[in-house]
């Protein structure tokens, strides 16, 4: 069976041999063509001698099932076959927490797996998780190795499994202008106000905006920028280290960041300790909404997340102060968390955090759309070297990025 | 020419038409038996005489198409790569032949049993390049796995008339760079791949493409065809070449002709992979 995606059937054909040489594949897509398909070449290894083969994978798709059977039937008399012609192969884990040897370890790309003959699409796509198939109730999702229970049936091999990458083309993104993904020698104002726009737009079709921040939000004096688009409906969900939430609280308690006065930038005698007597007292009231719900919290990003309803996560590490209270210091539980709370996400707008910015890359499927906003390009970098490709990323300092953003959406937003 | 060709060929004892698989089988249409025979040996006699070696299969009861050895395998230096007909009146020649074949010293290979091919009828050497015919008979697929196999380009072409099931009835390769073609046996890919691989194609007219004129045998510059191909006869002079006519009418009823009842076992003289001697030195591979 042919998998259903919102506009077509499609299946994915190889083709093996001097497929150029005799004009089999010219043959074969004007095959698809002719009989009302359509083709997307997904791999094309051209012989590098007269002897050498080469081959093609192509993804054939048809705006009926029964005209893609027509299709596949004409196009495998000469030689396009389909890749995958066999079910998926499930293993029982017996052993919890981990999974079978051999399983199919999975990317972040639309997945779909053959189960009776019939394609599942795998749900909560993530990337380094296995499969688990639920094949009474026709269902399949991603897993991590944590997560597995003793008995699920988890795919092993790539037998049965295809993945439909999604496309790069820089006008699906809508960064029409941005070639690579990490730009230091790009014009900010463009990027910015495509930023903004990505986020309107997102906003307006009720989308899901999660933010992923770090301190130096805080430490650049980016507050204020930060509480708008919390006011003004551009943050859905954030997502953050202890270290984030700490010193916004510390500003609204002391008006200082890691003991500097954010107004004057002056160091103030024992500003050091602030930090760990804004934890202290958030600890001593039970948590950030109680410190907000008493008074005691009167400003800041945390402030402006208890008040407009943003859902917020604040995920440990091993050199956190304190932590505050609602800081998940299980990181396993932290993962768990933030998986369920990705899951209607749509926009991921990461802000000056390697750690939290990685860890959330690892769990967003490919069809996110994602900007990184980071004064260090490796941030980014080593986003897309994790496979988080959709990445577009912005080689900035934060508070004049988060600057120009506000000012582009203020202009947009009535 | 150089060292003696070797030829395996199969006397027509049990030949006629029993089913019909090809538009030009009609068992309502028979041989007459002692015509075929006497076509056969006059076709052995000629080969024979043009100093070919002619081995001989024994022909088995209730296989009349064992005469046609073109189809028993594609030969490959001393590898045999046997055939997997595709029709079940033919399947029970595959152990034959093979077995022949393994005793003759070759290294017999097949394909996976759900791959179709007919060996030399749809599998021809033309200089360095294997043209192989599919749709009809064997299956792109396996022409693939063929390709894989032994190393060397193989151009498929899809026939699309059913009059031409066999890439040998409608194609010949000469010598490299030079073969005798059917256009209307292919379709527009076809004819365009093969006009950008062979540099000399000579092209048959319809009627003498009926009578098998591509179904040729060629040692050296002789060729050697069914009667009724005068024109295409006068084209293989036109260019140096000796053609020779010998009824083969009696084979034509089942679709075969000369070259469908001969099986090259050293190579066909166009496939450049042959060894050649000449006065005493041996040289791989013929010149562009």
């Amino acid at each position: 069976m042919p998998s259903k995606t919102a506009r077509e059937f499609s299946e994915a054909v190889e083709i093996r041999g001097h497929i150029i040489d005799s004009l089999i594949l010219p043959k074969v897509l004007d095959a698809i063509t002719v009989a009302g398909g359509s083709f997307t070449i997904e791999n094309f290894v051209v012989g590098q001698t007269r002897h050498d083969p080469s081959f093609a994978r192509v993804v054939v798709a048809a705006p009926t099932a029964d005209l893609l059977a027509v299709i596949l039937a004409t196009i495998s008399d000469h030689g396009a076959s389909p890749v995958t012609s066999q079910d998926c192969q499930l293993v029982s884990a017996d052993l919890s927490g981990t999974f079978p040897e051999g399983f199919y370890s999975t990317t972040n790309q639309r997945t779909e797996v053959r189960v009776d003959g019939t394609w599942l699409e795998v749900g909560r796509q993530e990337m380094d998780c296995g499969i688990v198939v639920d094949a009474a109730r026709n269902e399949a999702h991603c897993v991590a190795m944590t997560d597995v229970d003793l008995g699920q049936q988890l795919v092993v091999g790539h037998g049965g499994v295809r993945v439909h990458p999604e496309e790069r083309s820089q006008t699906s993104h809508g960064f029409e202008f941005m070639n690579s993904a990490v730009s230091t020698e790009k014009p900010k104002g463009v990027a910015t106000a495509q930023v903004a726009k990505q986020l309107h737009d997102a906003r307006i079709a009720g989308q899901k905006i999660l933010i992923v921040g770090g301190p130096a939000i805080v430490h650049t004096g980016s507050v204020d920028h930060m509480t708008w688009l919390i006011r003004n409906g551009y943050v859905q969900r954030l997502f953050a280290g202890n270290a984030l939430a700490a010193h916004d609280i510390e500003q609204a308690m002391y008006g200082t960041s890691l003991g500097v006065h954010l107004k004057s930038g002056d160091i103030v005698e024992a500003g050091h300790e602030h930090h760990l007597r804004a934890i202290n007292r958030v600890r001593r009231l039970g948590g950030i909404r109680r410190a907000v719900e008493t008074g005691q919290l009167n400003s800041g990003i945390m402030y402006e997340c208890v008040k407009n309803d943003v859902d917020f996560l604040l995920a440990g590490s091993i050199r956190d102060d304190g932590p505050l209270p609602e800081v998940i210091a299980d990181t396993l539980e932290a993962q768990r968390r933030m998986r369920e709370r990705l899951r209607d996400i749509s926009f991921c707008l990461m802000i000056a955090t390697t750690l939290h910015s990685i860890a959330v890359g690892n769990l967003l499927p490919a069809w996110v759309r994602v900007v990184c906003v980071d004064i260090n390009p490796s941030t980014v970098i080593k986003l897309s070297d994790r496979g988080s490709f959709q990445t577009v990323g912005l080689v900035t300092d934060v508070e004049p990025f988060l600057r120009a953003l506000v000012a582009d959406l203020a202009r947009q937003t009535p | 020419m150089s060292e003696q060709a070797r030829i395996l060929m199969c006397s027509p004892d049990f030949y006629g038409i029993e089913y019909e698989i090809n538009p030009w089988m009609n068992t309502q249409r028979q041989t007459e038996h002692p015509v075929a025979v006497s076509q056969w040996n006059d076709l052995r006699q000629i080969l024979g005489d043009l100093g070919a070696a002619i081995e001989l299969l024994s022909p088995v009861a209730g296989l009349p198409d064992l005469v046609f050895t073109a189809n028993a395998a594609l030969i490959y230096r001393d590898r045999a790569i046997c055939s997997r007909f595709r029709h079940a009146q033919r399947q029970g020649e595959e152990q034959h032949d093979a077995a022949w074949l393994a005793a003759h010293g070759f290294t017999v290979e097949t394909l996976p049993d759900d791959h179709f091919f007919e060996g030399a009828g749809d599998a021809l050497f033309c200089g360095d390049t294997l043209f192989a015919g599919y749709r009809m008979r064997s299956q792109a697929t396996s022409h693939q796995l063929v390709a894989k196999r032994i190393g060397h380009r193989v151009i498929p072409l899809e026939l699309v008339d059913p009059y031409y099931y066999h890439l040998d009835t409608c194609f010949c390769p000469l010598r490299t760079g030079i073969a005798a073609y059917y256009p209307g046996a292919f379709d527009d890919y076809g004819r365009q791949a093969l006009g950008e691989h062979i540099p000399t194609l000579i092209e048959v007219d319809k009627d003498e493409a009926r009578s098998f004129a591509c179904n040729a045998v060629v040692l050296g510059e002789t060729v050697t065809t069914n009667t009724g191909c005068p024109f295409f006869h006068e084209q293989l002079r036109a260019i140096g070449f000796a053609p020779i006519a010998t009824p083969l009418g009696e084979f034509v009823k089942a679709g075969g002709s000369a070259k469908c009842l001969t099986l090259r076992l050293d190579g066909e003289d166009a496939a450049s992979w042959r060894v050649q001697h000449v006065d005493g030195f041996s040289y791989e591979g013929a010149t562009e």
